[in-house]
């Protein structure tokens, strides 16, 4: 067993485990924790199949900005937290049936008889100044630089999108609107109206 | 000279329906005097013709004569022509029919006189007589059912002819009806015979009865029939209805709604004898059928006993006479079922001219009294009208069988016949001719004592305008009586046992059969005849049946009464004429309705607008139900699906390479 | 030594996980929105497990832009969500039928 393995059957198994309790916790904050767990375990994988670079981003990014925007909006809705369970114990069996059929067939496609050591060798060790990112950034900003851009606008698109769906109008209460207030015309609150004189109304009979 | 006859028989035929035409469409227009004297003539030259084919056919001998006068139906392999058959049989029969038809022409002159439906019943009797002349004359069995057809429309026109009577248009509707049944039985005998013999030409299926003789037919799988007895009885059947055998025979009586000189003509002369004429024209086949003849046997001498029974019961005057006719219907039969056609034939011809008289002294006796039918209203009525008494006194010695009226002759030669008939059956049909020898003459005599002798029990008004009926009626009458008293006389040995007999080689009998030869070798001439009578027990009998009516109804009128009490349940089964009435009313009519409403209710309104219409509705809206379900809105019922087809998409393709 | 199928198999556990997290999840939207990131982490192993053993860093490339997709659909997601709780006041997904037919 070397160091390797243990490494990447520790993070693994903890990806896993945190992958389960992600899907069947009760507290959807405790899930969301969890779900960030998974992803600790997984860059620290990926670590293991030297794509640093991407393993920091999924934690910086992915951790960080979108977990986190998770975080807010599971805290912003403030669900309550009794009844995820009810349908839980109840539809655990085709989901643990789903599982063990998409892992079983997965296996059976890719297991070590395709894809195993004899067919896909380790490769060879890279040099000690083999930089990752630098190989990755002679690529993407070279070959891919078009989508690379794509990429951005769609960030931005992802922006605006976000912004118009979730943008409401002020609330319907009465503040003061200075700026009408200055810009007020005293033609606007004001009329003159010229009026004759009233005449003497003669006093009508009464109850005769 | 062949030509000549033909056309003789084609004018024969169409000069009643140019009379019923002219009657028909233009009555209202030439008002009654013309529309009878047109139709009178035109009958009485078809009668003088009629008289002139029978003196040519069967008096000077001349051979049968077939001749086509127009191509009527084509029809791939088969051909049907309107064609005429004049030979000796079919002479006499018109013979009879246009003597009887012109007597009720003339009768119906003063019977009719005052009602407004005056032109249209003269129209109505011309028909039909056009489509019994075509009955008889027929010469294949396709237009022999045109006229059979035709006699039973224009029975039901003339039966409702009262249409305004309930009781007239129910019994019209009866006969027509129970005629039907009748019907069916002989076009699938027709059906037969144009499968055997590919044709339906009488000529032609006589001469080739020999081949069809060995085969059978299979009724139900595993019940083989022979097929010329299968025909026989299936014709058998149409003849049991147009000549009211039982069980077709509870048309008869209700046909007594109609006026009387129709009663005289149809249902006494003319068209129950269709039913004979069939059988006897068609006896080469018969004859080689005993299990049909035995039949015949049973069947005629069941209606002989059994209405002649019910006559003995009756108070109308006319029922009386109709089920006397009944009676007198079984006899031939029975004389059919054994095997002597002529004499059937000839008791025909006495019947028809005895049986009509009866029937319109009747209406001579009704119109008298102004429509009054029930005898126990009439009496004493000899000494007001006496010639009405008696010519109705000669009509019934002859059917009582008395020597030497007609009647004697005729009926004598069946009872001998069935006597000597080998067929079986012929015993039992023996014992009932032998008691309807008794009860014919205890019918009619007490009908005629209760009418012309006795008391009178007349209502106050009719007794005030009691009279003899004017000549027009009365010239019938005594033109029927001759014939009714001579015939038998003078037919009795050229019919029946002389060689050749009259009917010739229109009739066939086969030897083992041939009763009349038998009793031929015993008559030595009419006269000795009607001497020897009194060694036979019939005449016996029928002196004992008009002692007895005399007895009950002259002289011991109270020990009827009190007979009636003690035998109420035989009285009552007589008064329901067996049943036969109760039992077609609720089992056949209402069985029919009931079978009406069930498929009206199962199959019309439940199956088809349940099933088929609405229930092709009812599945698409319940299968649009059932697909509705699939989009439950949930979006892990569609992930779901989602995922079950990728599952099976990456098992499908991922592992069948694997197993193969 | 590990193999490429080891990581191919953790990745596939991953998915099934995730799979299984938005077919039995009936009372929160949010589980749902977390268990596409738990498929898209397991694809994106996958990604990175293949550009490794077959030497070729195009899959890092790949990985690249999926992250950035899927930080912006999360965004959106939960932007919609934001938006479906203020009309309806429940996140609980048995209450989102009205696509129901």
């Amino acid at each position: 067993m070397t160091a390797l393995q243990i490494i990447f059957y520790a993070f693994s198994s903890i990806a896993i485990f945190s992958g389960m309790m992600v899907v069947s916790s009760s507290n959807p904050v405790r899930g969301a924790l969890f779900l960030v767990l998974t992803f600790f375990a997984m860059s620290g994988v990926w670590l293991l199949l030297h794509a640093e670079f991407l393993a920091l981003i999924l934690v910086l990014v992915y951790v960080g900005a979108v977990m986190t925007l998770f975080l807010f909006v599971v805290m912003m809705l403030s669900v309550s937290r009794i009844n995820v369970r009810e349908g839980f114990v109840k539809y655990f069996p085709i989901g643990l049936l789903m599982v063990f059929l998409i892992v079983g067939l997965t296996v059976t496609v890719i297991g070590p008889n395709r894809f195993g050591l004899l067919n896909m060798p380790t490769p060879i060790a890279k040099s000690i100044d083999y930089s990752n990112i630098e190989s990755l950034g002679m690529v993407l900003y070279t070959q891919y630089a078009y989508p690379f851009e794509v990429a951005a606008v769609l960030l931005l698109t992802a922006i605006v999108a976000a912004i118009s769906l979730t943008h409401r109008e002020g609330r319907k209460h009465k503040t003061q609107r200075i700026s009408d207030q200055i810009a007020v015309n005293p033609k606007d609150r004001l009329r003159l109206i010229k009026m004759p004189s009233e005449l003497r109304i003669k006093p009508t009979n009464t109850g005769q | 000279m062949e030509n000549n006859l033909l056309l003789i028989a084609l004018v024969i035929i169409l000069l009643p329906l140019l009379g019923a035409l002219i009657a028909g469409l233009f009555g209202k227009l030439i008002g009654p005097r013309p529309t009878h004297t047109i139709t009178i003539s035109l009958m009485s030259i078809t009668f003088l013709l009629a008289c002139y084919v029978f003196t040519t056919m069967v008096l000077n001998g001349y051979p049968a004569v077939e001749g086509v006068i127009y191509k009527w139906v084509q029809a791939g392999a088969f051909q049907f022509d309107v064609a005429l058959l004049i030979d000796k049989l079919s002479a006499t029969m018109i013979f009879i029919v246009t003597f009887v038809s012109l007597m009720v022409h003339i009768y119906t002159v003063g019977y009719m006189a005052d009602d407004p439906g005056y032109q249209r019943f003269f129209s109505y009797v011309s028909l039909f007589t056009f489509a019994m002349l075509v009955l008889v004359l027929a010469d294949n069995f396709l237009l022999m059912f045109f006229g059979w057809e035709g006699v039973g429309l224009v029975s039901y026109l003339l039966i409702g002819f009262w249409f305004k009577r309930e009781a007239a248009v129910f019994g019209s509707l009866k006969a027509f009806l129970v005629n039907r049944v009748g019907d069916i039985g002989f076009l699938l005998g027709m059906a037969v015979i144009l499968k055997y013999f590919n044709t339906l030409n009488y000529h032609e299926v006589f001469t080739h009865v020999g081949s069809v003789l060995d085969k059978t037919l299979n009724l139900f799988p595993g019940t083989p029939v022979s097929v010329i007895t299968f025909i026989c009885i299936l014709l058998f059947i149409g003849a049991m209805g147009k000549s009211a055998q039982v069980p077709l025979h509870v048309w008869l009586p209700e046909s007594m709604e109609g006026p009387t000189p129709i009663s005289a003509l149809i249902h006494a002369a003319t068209m129950v004898t269709a039913g004979i004429y069939m059988v006897s024209r068609a006896s080469p086949l018969f004859e080689y059928s005993t299990v049909a003849l035995s039949l015949i046997l049973v069947i005629g001498a069941t209606t002989c006993l059994f209405m002649g029974l019910l006559a003995v019961f009756q108070c109308d005057i006319k029922r009386v006479i109709a089920y006397s006719t009944l009676s007198q219907l079984g006899y031939m039969t029975v004389a059919l079922g054994a095997s002597s056609y002529d004499a059937a034939i000839f008791h025909l011809v006495t019947h028809a001219f005895f049986k009509a008289l009866l029937f319109l002294a009747a209406g001579s006796v009704i119109i008298a009294l102004h429509h009054e039918q029930d005898m126990r209203n009439m009496g004493g009525l000899a000494r007001y009208m006496p010639i009405t008494y008696l010519t109705f006194l000669i009509g019934a010695l002859a059917v009582a069988a008395i020597p030497p009226f007609s009647g004697f002759y005729s009926k004598d030669a069946i009872i001998e016949a069935v006597q000597l008939s080998t067929i079986p059956g012929a015993g039992y049909a023996y014992m009932c001719v032998l008691v309807g020898a008794f009860l014919t003459p205890l019918y009619i005599f007490r009908a005629l004592f209760l009418t012309f002798h006795g008391k009178e029990r007349l209502s106050l008004h009719a007794k005030k305008h009691i009279k003899e009926s004017p000549w027009v009626i009365l010239v019938p009458l005594i033109a029927l009586a001759a014939p009714s008293i001579v015939s038998g006389f003078m037919l009795v040995g050229p019919m029946l046992f002389t060689q050749p007999r009259l009917l010739g080689a229109s009739v066939f009998v086969l030897p083992q059969h041939n009763v009349l030869a038998h009793m031929a070798m015993e008559f030595h001439g009419a006269w000795l005849m009607a001497i020897d009578a009194c060694m036979h027990l019939p005449f016996w009998l029928a002196i004992a049946g008009i002692g007895t009516a005399w007895l009950f109804n002259i002289h011991f009128v109270e020990f009827a009464e009190q007979l009636k009490r003690r035998f109420s349940f035989f009285y009552s089964v007589m008064m329901n004429k067996y049943g036969f009435d109760d039992f077609n009313q609720l089992i056949i009519v209402r069985g029919c309705r009931k079978l009406g409403y069930f498929f009206y209710d199962i199959s019309d309104l439940k199956m088809i607008d349940g099933i088929f219409v609405n229930g092709t509705g009812k599945i698409i809206t319940w299968l649009a139900r059932v697909g509705r379900r699939l989009q439950s809105g949930y979006i892990y019922h569609y992930s779901l699906a989602m995922v079950a087809g990728v599952l099976v998409f990456l098992g499908w393709f991922l592992l069948l390479p694997l197993k193969g | 030594m590990l193999s490429l199928s080891d990581f191919l198999i953790v990745a596939a556990i991953l998915f099934g996980i995730g799979m299984a997290g938005i077919v039995i999840n009936r009372k929160n939207i949010i589980v749902l929105l977390m268990s596409i990131e738990l498929i898209l982490l397991a694809v994106n192993t996958n990604f990175i497990a293949f550009s490794y053993f077959l030497d070729n860093v195009i899959g890092q490339v790949f990985v690249f832009f999926i992250l950035t997709v899927a930080a912006a659909e999360a965004a959106i997601g939960l932007a919609i969500m934001v938006v479906l709780f203020r009309k309806r006041s429940t996140i609980e997904v048995q209450e989102l039928d009205l696509l129901k037919g």
